[in-house]
């Protein structure tokens, strides 16, 4: 019990910490910022004339898209920070100090939502300036919102393993961009997936990043009664897919990072 | 006193690499022990061991007359550690980083911000103290990194290589306050490269290389163990170094040892003046060249390279994986000496 309250103390002297850098380094706020404005207006108005979904704006289609991608991208935070704090010996200051073996842990993943918050507020009105319309209620919208912050911060655990693993930031970068990239795009998220090839629209109906971008479509109220219904489970049930595939990444990559961080041998 | 560290048979091996190789350790409490030895030679793998961040292959260490492996939490509370990179945060400013340490050892919010100026003060960085660390010059941070390490007030501190990459004023500076620590009872385990700093600061010195043992004793201690007084010779051209070995040799009471670059020949004597006159008079009578000639003490330095065979190499480099690569290729070969004597 106390054990808990300890480290639910020390993750907020951490993440106090991490916030701190929110304002001290403004370039990364610019740059976590300035690029999903950017996907944003690239593909309203790039793609935006070619690409047309049946029944729906694309405009309409593409932003929940571009949330989900930027708040996945958001994770590399999480992992280029841990690298950081490996590789400057931060983490065996933490790791000498009587303090919770999950708190640093805690703390860098809690502090990386409110980046994310950042950036997606800067993308809903941006998404709002170019024509994205909210068309539900405020709950369900509010619903849409928490749903890729669930996504996003279970997928910072993720990344918080890769990078105490390679204790690198700039390997962690390198690398969320290998992975990041295709899992974002071989997805509804930019282009409804029904015309993919069959192997590819596979992949993009059961990765669990189309159910977070179709989820939260459905949430804003951005899906058309005139769209043919999804074939498959995960995306006529993308908001339950979705939650499922939050609960297993942290089951699965919590104690593993926990883990990690206990062995961490800084070199 | 009782004994605050305790180490036997320490082992830990990084693939084929033996980092430690049966290391014993013993530090009394309110006493410094100095670590000393060249780069690779297992100091910080030995300091993560006792500080809990690693665990051993095989041996046993207390702190504080804790396991370190059973109850690790326990040392934790009792321990301080500046490790071997000053492992401040950028971003933060002097303070707040004090002020984070303070909350983590979970001093409370009033207490952890009056122990982070005090410690400010102390270490001559009040002034700085508001502003981030990314400022801050090489010395200030490794005072930032000290003080955080005593936020707590530790009983037993571990220093790594406190004053690696130091300037001399900051060094001096830093051997002042760790001085001031020790008078008031703090036990301390300090790891170094710098012979003059083992001889400055530790009660107790144990020399290691290749993760062993290779000495232990008080620094006069060690000086007596390599001889007595030190005749040190610098002749006029390299022709000359051959027949001024061959003069020392005689004269010697021990290995002459030949610095090629700098033509410096150095010996151990027991004769005193005596044993001096003698060797000038033979040089004298061979026609070689001396430029520069005393008696002096032993010191550490000489300790080290009558032990290993090769001088410790004091870099202003971060010790990293080369080490023992580089120890055996200059140092065995051309006996490179480090060029500070210790007073
Ligand atoms: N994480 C590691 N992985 C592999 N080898 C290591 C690691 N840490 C240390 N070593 C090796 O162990 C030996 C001792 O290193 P270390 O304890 O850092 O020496 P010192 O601090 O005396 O310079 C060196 O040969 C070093 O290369
Ligand atoms: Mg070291």
């Amino acid at each position: 019990m106390s054990n808990l309250r300890w480290a639910f103390a020390d993750g907020a002297v951490i993440a106090k910490r991490n916030l701190i850098k929110i304002k001290r380094v403004p370039d990364l706020l610019v740059f976590t910022t300035i690029s999903p404005i950017m996907f944003v207006l690239l593909f309203a108005y790039v793609f935006g004339g070619s690409i047309s979904p049946p029944g729906v704006n694309y405009r309409e289609f593409l932003i929940a898209g571009i949330f989900a991608q930027t708040v996945i991208f958001g994770a590399t935070f999480t992992g280029a920070g841990l690298a950081d704090d490996m590789q400057k010996g931060v983490i065996d200051r933490f790791r000498s100090l009587p303090m919770s073996r999950s708190a640093v842990l805690v703390g860098r993943t809690a502090s990386d939502i409110v980046y994310n918050m950042i950036s997606i507020t800067v993308m809903s009105l941006t998404g709002l300036i170019v024509g994205w319309r909210i068309r539900t209620s405020l709950p369900e919208a509010v619903g849409g919102f928490l749903l890729l912050l669930f996504f996003a911060y279970a997928f910072s655990w993720v990344m918080a393993y890769v990078g105490m693993l390679v204790s690198s930031p700039e390997v962690v970068s390198n690398a969320s961009f290998i992975v990041v990239f295709p899992i974002t795009f071989v997805a509804n998220t930019f282009v409804p997936s029904d015309n993919l090839p069959p192997v590819l629209r596979a992949i993009a109906e059961w990765n669990p990043v189309s159910a977070v971008a179709q989820g939260a479509r459905e949430l804003f109220g951005n899906t058309s009664p005139a769209a043919p219904p999804p074939e498959v489970w995960s995306l006529q049930h993308p908001v339950l897919y979705t939650l499922i595939w939050v609960a297993i990444i942290l089951a699965v990559f919590v104690p593993l990072s926990v883990r990690q961080y206990k062995r961490a041998a800084s070199r | 006193m009782s004994d605050v560290i305790k180490a036997s048979g320490l082992v830990k091996r990084y693939g084929t690499v033996t980092a430690l190789d049966g290391l014993d350790l013993v530090v009394p409490g309110g006493t410094v022990l100095g670590l000393l030895g060249p780069n690779g030679a297992g100091k910080t793998t030995a300091v993560r061991i006792l500080t809990t961040l690693l665990e051993p292959d095989s041996g046993t260490a207390e702190v504080a007359g804790i396991d370190v492996r059973s109850d690790p939490g326990a040392v934790r509370e009792r321990i301080g550690l500046s490790g071997q990179n000053a492992a401040v945060d950028e971003y933060l400013t002097g303070f707040e980083n004090l002020d984070m340490v303070g909350r983590l050892y979970k001093l409370g919010r009033g207490p952890a911000r009056e122990r982070s100026r005090q410690l400010l003060e102390i270490f001559s960085l009040s002034d700085d103290g508001d502003r981030p660390v990314k400022g801050y010059s090489g010395g200030m941070r490794r005072r930032l990194d000290l003080a955080a390490a005593l936020v707590a007030e530790p009983a037993v501190l571990f220093l790594d290589e406190p004053t690696s990459g130091l300037d001399p004023r900051s060094r001096t500076d830093l051997w002042g306050v760790i001085r001031t620590l020790v008078r008031e009872g703090t036990t301390l385990l300090l790891t170094t490269q710098y012979l003059e700093e083992a001889d400055q600061l530790a009660d107790d010195i144990v020399v290691i290389d290749h993760g062993r043992m290779i000495a232990h004793g008080t620094s006069d201690e060690l000086k007596a163990q390599v001889g007595g007084e030190r005749l040190e010779l610098v002749v006029g051209t390299t022709s000359d170094i051959q027949p001024a070995r061959s003069v020392l040799a005689d004269v010697a009471a021990g290995e002459v040892v030949v610095d090629e670059d700098g033509r410096r020949l150095t010996a151990p004597i027991s004769g005193g003046a005596d044993a001096l006159m003698t060797a000038l008079r033979r040089l004298d009578a061979d026609h070689v060249r001396v430029l520069d000639v005393g008696l002096r003490r032993p010191t550490l330095d000489d300790v080290f390279l009558t032990l290993t065979g090769h001088a410790a190499e004091a870099s202003d480099t971060d010790s990293e994986a080369d080490g023992s690569a580089k120890r055996d290729d200059d140092g065995r070969a051309k006996k490179r000496r480090t060029k500070e004597p210790v007073q």
